[in-house]
């Protein structure tokens, strides 16, 4: 319960948003004794949220013991594909692994109003409070401009706390409000539509060769008609999700239509039969902020720490694309430097410091902070243009018997795939000393 | 696969989904207040008109005129529009009010 300071209520820390960065704040929160109050502008945890593939849970493993005996799953990730394609070419890397479909399990898929409701709930369950339906309008400031609370759409509904932990997702009004994000940045947000398809779960086993219970993951490139970005496919239940990623300000330079693109890809021979005699059950988009750890905004100030995509915290390194992990682990970190900072009674910038400092110890600043050149490889032209071409041409040819001809030597049949893309070997050099740096 | 020489089965045949179709796939609680205003004046200059193509629901559509028509119904609230928006003061963006617009279900 909040105090009451001279007639008026002080949270601990206000949470705005209910998302998995939010919720595992809250959590953390909670459990560390202090009194939290979460915002959702939703009518429900996870009503605004959308993801593209896959959870990857285990940094719940110590909050959460087993939680793999109550999350909300879909399917678990025993297949995990990266798919490089051309309109009428697909090559593609397959890894099964079976130890992935038993605890502690590695990736699965869900739906994100049931993953998030769940998370909530939990942060609820250890003492939090959440009011859904609200939203936070705008950050209220002391007379030493220290961040002390919110403002809400609620009459009334000013709301006091020694922290805010802004969790208020891609677009976060409160970090632009407090001047640590642009108002907009087009070249380092990505746009993600997805459609999901109705299949029943013995048709989509039979056709994603999977066993009950188990999930497949495909990620794409090469299907976005040269725009900077990829596609995903993934098994729900009784669902088969389909979408595509793509640069705002190259989605916006090719003037197509994101649906297009997805329609594209649902009619790729390597996709379609697949999605046979399936039903559209929902269409949705959302903005996924893709710049890393080199635009990253500072993410404390006086009385306000972001955590989450409001804080850039999705990890898109091309091989490793995750977001929910990434906010999750934040989002303790947050709670847990926020716990601290009330306790010794510094909720200055400084006395927030241990949030970054936490997440510098574990995955998540560390793994940002090796991936920081990612971004530059996941949306260079020339990968989407030039190489997922070249790729599946020098696949294609290596492997068409051209009889009586002899099979060419691969130095002679890359030579002339390259020239034949148009590729300049410099270019080509100097990209894939870039991905060996990103992924040594 | 046929196994007589012939050609193979032609590719199956694939949905193609009307827009509305695809848009009524979703639950929108539809607020009174307009969360997004456009001021079409400011968009008369606008060279680009990026948020026609990249909306994801469609909701922007040019005018006669040279200006921007937008409706706020069935937006996912994504951002797109702002964020690709180059005519500064065109767009107002803020959030429905609390338990407005869409509600994904399996996002």
């Amino acid at each position: 319960m909040p105090e009451n300071v001279d007639g008026e209520e002080v949270w601990d820390a206000v949470v705005v948003g209910a998302g998995p960065a939010g919720s595992a704040a809250a959590l953390a929160l909670a459990r560390a004794g202090c009194s939290v109050l979460m915002l959702e502008r939703g009518p429900f945890p996870g009503s605004k949220n959308v993801y593209g593939g896959v959870v990857y849970a285990r940094v719940l493993d110590e909050i959460l013991p087993q939680w793999w005996l109550e999350v909300p799953v879909q399917r678990w990730v025993t297949r995990r594909s990266t798919m490089i394609m051309t309109g009428h070419q697909a090559l593609t890397v397959d890894i099964r692994a079976q130890n992935w479909g038993k605890a502690p399990y590695n990736g699965m898929t869900t739906y994100r109003p049931d993953f998030d409701a769940w998370l909530a709930g939990k942060a609820v369950e250890a003492g939090a409070e959440l009011i859904t339906s609200t939203v936070a309008t705008g950050l209220i400031r002391d007379d030493r401009g220290r961040v002390c609370g919110v403002r809400t759409d609620r009459p009334d509904g000013d709301l006091r706390a020694r922290v805010v932990i802004a969790c208020d997702g891609v677009n976060s009004f409160l970090a632009k409000e407090a001047g640590l994000l642009p108002a907009a940045d087009a070249a380092h947000h990505t746009l993600g539509v997805k459609e999901v398809w109705s299949l029943p779960p013995e048709v989509i086993e039979e056709r994603y060769a999977l066993g009950p219970g188990e999930g497949l993951d495909i990620e794409m490139l090469g299907c976005t008609r040269g725009i900077p970005g990829g596609g995903f496919l993934y098994t729900g239940h009784d669902t088969v999700a389909v979408g595509v990623v793509v640069s705002v300000k190259g989605l916006a330079k090719a003037k197509v239509r994101p649906e297009d693109l997805i329609a594209d890809l649902r009619a790729h021979p390597a996709i379609a039969p697949g999605l046979r005699g399936a039903d559209l059950k929902e269409y949705s988009a959302h903005l996924i902020p893709e710049g890393g750890y080199r635009t990253m905004p500072k993410l404390a100030t006086d009385g306000l720490l972001i955590a989450g995509d409001a804080a850039g915290m999705c990890l898109a390194a091309g091989l490793w694309l995750e977001g929910v992990n990434f906010a999750i682990g934040s989002g303790l970190a947050a709670g847990a430097a926020t716990a601290k900072a009330v306790r010794e009674g510094d909720v200055s910038a400084t006395g927030l410091a241990s949030y970054r400092t936490s997440m510098q110890a574990n995955f998540v600043l560390s793994d940002h902070k090796r991936m920081q050149d990612a971004p530059k490889l996941v949306l260079n032209e020339r990968l989407h243009a030039q190489y997922t071409d070249l790729i599946c041409d020098m696949a294609e040819r290596i492997f068409t018997v051209i009889n009586p001809e002899p099979k060419p030597r691969m130095t002679a049949l890359l030579r002339r795939t390259v020239k034949d893309h148009g590729v300049r070997w410099r270019d080509l050099a100097k990209d894939a000393a870039l991905g060996g740096r990103i992924f040594r | 696969m046929r196994m007589d020489g012939q050609d193979l089965d032609p590719p199956p045949q694939l949905p193609v989904v009307a827009f509305e179709d695809r848009m009524a796939t979703l639950e929108f609680r539809v607020g009174e207040r307009a969360h997004i205003v456009v001021d079409s004046e400011v968009c008369r200059s606008c060279t680009t008109k990026a948020c026609v193509t990249a909306c994801p629901a469609n909701l922007f559509a040019q005018t006669s005129d040279g200006g921007i028509l937008f409706n706020y119904e069935q937006c996912f609230e994504c951002g797109t529009c702002y964020m690709v928006c180059n005519s500064e003061g065109a767009l107002t963006w803020t959030y429905p009010d609390g338990g407005h617009g869409v509600v994904f279900r399996q996002g």
